[in-house]
């Protein structure tokens, strides 16, 4: 049996509320409140980027079980914000996590899948039996150009997996991905900000690729939707995966749980992974979740879990949902500070 | 600067010191030879993974421009539990900041050299509870 067998999340405890964003830009909190069914977004300490939230995710995963670490034989890390251009992050959380050096390293991008994509190759990696352990990190510290809606939802945070074929809380039934060159979100070399193409990156691209991967994979497993007790979806804002599931037959409560998004804001390749983890924080044996990511670009990774007895087995606390609440709220200078928008001489 | 961080990346991110097995004194950062044991002394190195409590502090209002965006800034040494004090950033509001108070290492950047140069990395302290 091949899944999850520990999990970890990181959250930065700043939040910025959409009413504070759109006082600086002269525009109605409520609207865009509405509009994106997003509140308030976390945003990382002036000392806080990619590599640092990969680490302490992973660091969480760990601790929660009983490995040896020397397994650990691979190790991704999903991300659109690597500290580096050329330099791995991967190799910075191996050394922080101590490991023997004899393992995998690999940053993945694909703009807000990369974290599921690492779960994937750690799949596949211990089921060809090449590596024993697996760790798959999603993770960033997401960024919108000041004034550009995006800069409502750009948010922070990580979601560590440890992948294996021993003590499985969550056995990985089947795993698909559906991808096609659809240009909805970008950044071109040397740019600070990305770019997007507004409404564009809603039905060619989000609905498409989330739709068919999602409705792909419960097709070939002759899966409906009431045969699932949770679903995630990415969450680029609170009104896409909504929609999405309502599309697919989902009711509300599948979907609550791991909706996340609406105080934390779209943390990127972390965003379907800390649904995820919200999910597993209060799953019980026997639970089927459907899990599906999206990256622009664009694609879709889905996958259909099916909780275990062991899932009892592991320490669970602090729960994501408490990490979303354990916060501290700043105004727009601090922001702009901790977000290094302020440009020193 | 590179290769003096780079020798000391494992004893920065992971806190591992160093134990005489003689005299049984754990010292951070790590020694080669125990002061005290000198050649009846032998080292080994030990991870002081572990949390603390601050004995003293200070806060930073002035310093050099490459952290000028992080002050006001902590700087406090933190008796571990294990007994061994090491000399740390805790990263809290000024206004949080008391001796006794509990803290937790975790993974921050120190800094970096300029926008083009490598970042370092390493372990510093937050509130625990």
């Amino acid at each position: 049996m091949i899944g999850i067998v520990s999990y970890g999340t990181y959250i930065p405890k700043y939040r910025i509320k959409v009413e504070e964003i759109a006082k600086i830009w002269g525009e109605d909190a409520e609207s865009i409140k509405r509009g994106l069914n997003v509140y308030e977004k976390s945003v990382p300490d002036i000392d806080e980027d990619t590599a640092t939230i990969s680490v302490e995710a992973a660091r969480e995963a760990l601790k929660r079980c009983d490995i040896c670490k020397d397994d650990i034989g691979a190790v991704f890390v999903g991300s659109e914000s690597h500290p580096y251009a050329v330099k791995p992050t991967a190799t910075i959380v191996g050394d922080a996590l101590n490991l023997n050096g004899f393992f995998y390293a690999a940053d993945l991008e694909f703009a807000c899948k990369a974290g599921t994509a690492g779960i994937q190759n750690c799949i596949a990696l211990v089921k060809s039996g090449m590596i024993r352990y697996g760790l798959a990190i999603g993770s960033d510290t997401s960024q919108g150009a000041p004034g550009d809606p995006l800069e409502y939802s750009a948010s922070a945070g990580g979601s560590a997996f440890i992948i294996g074929e021993n003590n499985v809380i969550a056995e990985v039934k089947d795993t698909l991905s559906f991808t096609t060159d659809t240009p909805d979100f970008w950044r071109r070399e040397g740019q600070r900000y990305p770019s997007h193409g507004g409404r564009f990156t809603g039905e060619p691209a989000y609905f498409r690729h989330v739709l068919t991967a999602a409705k792909t994979i419960m097709q070939r497993n002759c899966l409906k939707a009431d045969d699932f007790t949770y679903a995630v979806f990415h969450m680029p804002n609170g009104k896409f995966p909504v929609r999405v599931a309502n599309q697919l037959g989902f009711k509300k409560e599948q979907i609550e749980l791991g909706l996340v998004v609406r105080y934390i804001g779209n943390t990127y390749s972390a965003s379907s992974l800390i649904g995820f983890s919200a999910v597993l924080d209060y799953a019980k044996p026997e639970d089927r979740i459907l899990l599906t990511s999206f990256g622009s670009g664009a694609g879709s990774d889905a996958f259909i879990f099916e909780v275990t007895d062991e899932i009892h087995s592991i320490e669970r606390n602090p729960k994501v949902w408490d990490k979303i609440k354990n916060c501290v709220y700043i105004d727009y200078g601090i922001y702009a500070k901790f977000r290094g928008k302020i440009k020193m001489r | 600067m590179l290769p003096r961080f780079w020798r000391k990346i494992k004893y920065r991110y992971n806190l591992i010191g160093s134990k005489c097995k003689n005299c049984e004194t754990l010292y951070y950062p790590p020694r080669n030879i125990c002061p005290k044991c000198r050649r009846r002394g032998e080292m080994e190195e030990l991870e002081l993974w572990d949390e603390g409590r601050v004995i003293s502090y200070t806060i930073v209002h002035e310093t050099s421009d490459d952290f000028k965006l992080n002050v006001p800034y902590i700087i406090a040494l933190i008796k571990l539990e294990n007994g061994v004090i090491i000399t740390s950033q805790v990263v809290c509001n000024p206004s949080e900041i008391k001796i006794g108070m509990k803290v937790k290492p975790v993974f921050r950047k120190y800094g970096e050299d300029g926008e083009d140069g490598v970042i370092y990395y390493g372990t510093k302290f937050v509130p625990a509870d």
